[in-house]
């Protein structure tokens, strides 16, 4: 048997962190935040079908950013879970701190233990009865979890979509309120994947084929997540961003994976 | 060790193994105890039966100009007593399907409640629901895995109803209904009814339901039916006045999906029919 190479364990998670913050920076961002009537998503995706955003459980939302394989598999693992839970018991006992905390288990000893760890961030969102029941947990790659009160920006570039947020976000925003805030910020985002030929500091104007939104409606009885599309959305959306509906460009992928897997680590 | 195979799976590793996006297909695999119906082997056949578990009796179905109506009885009975007086037997399945039960009660609401979760199940993990003839398949799967239950003496058998959103509005209402082989038949003629008092009901619905009848006219037939079952099956319960105690009635349109209709709705028609019947007490 040969003995591998001696690598102290601190290089090591520092290199694995690298990885990991190297693949999540590549990607768009998605902002989670609360408004009075619940919970909002908001993410720069351009597909229709590889979906960000979506629902857990009656009263969970899950959102995230990386790689698409890894946190699709996170997702569905998460409502396996939550299912079976929902379903031994009561649809009442199923919570979104116990799926953080199951997430970050799982991203943790990935971190840790497995070959490569997760390239993804998570925040798993859930809407209380009231305002003050609304959590949003965010779960970064090596396990870590916070729960953030007012909103959690995840993706490429975040710095400049918090500095936005911090400055505009209050508590107690209506939904086109909150939702202009969230395109705000990821307007202020510089375009993501190297694509920055006009300069990081073109302003750019999201439109209703450049978003994917949902929320978790606190007033819908039973399953509150819901997807906000089309008209619906352009009603909902600032002045200048209804009239902005620009199709991608045909030869790009529009949503997915924005880089190769391990691609930081190839880069010099 | 039987122990172990008794208990869900605690981490989330379990869960994030590669497996089928059926919700049963993963409990059978990881958690079958949970599953309904499941009776210990080598007993003699229909050895069930003197257990005295509750029977729910009368479902019916209709078809109409807009979609599908299902509407159920409250009663459930063990052999002659009246076990429960308010029970419900119909089920909102998901945005457009509804199921209906009669027989063992406990078995098929066990069985309904694992179908409502798969389906949910499937169109969180896909993103899409299943389509109108995958839902009733797969319930299809689930009355066969409980022929072992059924030759016991614990038959269930579910009435299926769904709007099918792929389909052109005047087909799109949909009746399915099972034998407890899982054997699946689709009723076309827009009509159907099982349990106890399925045949007084069925008799009732030939003579006056039209499928291009309009909503109000659909709910008032369904509710005409239960009425001329109950009047000849005693396992059928009456509409009860006395307690307010109305059939649960369930609707499903394109426009609104499937709607429980109101108790106030329900109880207009049934004060309705009633006096009605108080005239003329075989109806017509």
């Amino acid at each position: 048997m040969t003995m591998p190479f001696y690598s102290s364990v601190d290089q090591l998670l520092r290199d694995r962190s690298e990885l990991a913050r190297k693949g999540i920076s590549r990607g768009r961002s998605v902002v989670v935040l609360t408004y009075t009537g619940g919970v909002l998503f908001v993410a720069e995706n351009r597909s229709k079908a590889l979906h960000k955003v979506s629902e857990i459980y009656d009263r969970i939302g899950f959102a995230a950013v990386g790689r698409y394989n890894e946190f699709d598999n996170l997702r569905t693992g998460g409502i396996r879970m939550a299912d079976v839970r929902g379903y031994s018991y009561d649809r009442r006992d199923v919570s979104g701190q116990m799926l953080a905390k199951a997430y970050a288990q799982a991203l943790g000893t990935a971190f840790v233990e497995q070959q490569k760890p997760y390239e993804v961030e998570l925040c798993v969102a859930e809407v209380g009865t009231t305002a003050e029941g609304d959590q949003l947990y965010r779960i970064t790659y090596d396990g870590s979890i916070t729960d953030e009160p007012q909103f959690v920006v995840m993706g490429g570039t975040t710095e400049p979509i918090s500095t936005k947020l911090k400055d505009t976000y209050q508590p107690g925003l209506e939904l086109a309120e909150a939702l202009a805030v969230a395109v705000e910020g990821l307007e202020a985002a510089a375009t993501p994947g190297g694509n920055a030929t006009n300069g990081a500091t073109a302003s750019r104007v999201l439109g209703v084929s450049a978003l994917e939104v949902a929320v978790l409606d606190r007033a819908r009885p039973r399953r509150t997540f819901r997807r906000i599309t089309g008209p619906v959305l352009r009603d909902l959306l600032p002045e200048e961003n209804r009239a902005v509906d620009d199709p991608p460009p045909s030869a790009e992928p529009v949503g997915g994976d924005d880089t190769a897997a391990g691609s930081a680590a190839t880069e010099s | 060790m039987p122990f172990s195979e008794s208990r869900p799976p605690t981490g989330l590793d379990a869960y994030l193994a590669p497996g089928p996006s059926s919700f049963t297909d993963f409990v059978t695999a990881n958690a079958p105890h949970l599953l309904p119906g499941r009776v210990p082997e080598g007993l003699a056949p229909r050895s069930g039966d003197d257990l005295g578990v509750p029977h729910g009796t009368t479902i019916v179905a209709l078809v109409f100009n807009e979609g599908v109506v299902i509407a159920g009885d409250r009663r459930a009975t063990s052999g002659n007593v009246i076990a429960q007086r308010d029970i419900e037997k119909i089920f909102i399945t998901d945005g457009y399907s509804a199921v209906g039960i009669a027989g063992s009660a406990g078995i098929a609401i066990q069985m309904v409640r694992l179908f409502t979760v798969d389906l949910e199940h499937y169109e969180k993990t896909e993103g899409v629901p299943l389509s109108l003839d995958g839902k009733s398949n797969k319930l299809a799967g689930m009355v066969a895995q409980n022929l072992g239950a059924a030759m016991q003496g614990f038959v269930v058998v579910p009435l299926f109803v769904g709007y099918d959103t792929e389909a052109e509005p005047a087909k799109a209402g949909r009746i399915v209904t099972y034998d407890a082989t899982g054997g699946r038949y689709d009723e076309w003629l827009g009509y159907h009814s099982v349990g106890s008092g399925s045949v007084f009901a069925k008799s009732s619905l030939k003579k006056i339901h039209k499928t291009d009848a309009d909503l109000a006219t659909t709910v008032r037939n369904a509710i005409e039916a239960l009425y001329d079952a109950a009047d000849d099956d005693s396992a059928t319960g009456g509409p009860d006045l006395t307690r307010r105690i109305y059939p649960v009635v369930v609707s499903i349109t394109g426009a609104e999906g499937a709607v429980r209709r109101s108790e106030e709705e329900i109880e207009a028609v049934v004060r309705d029919v009633v006096a009605r019947r108080t005239e003329h007490p075989d109806g017509g």
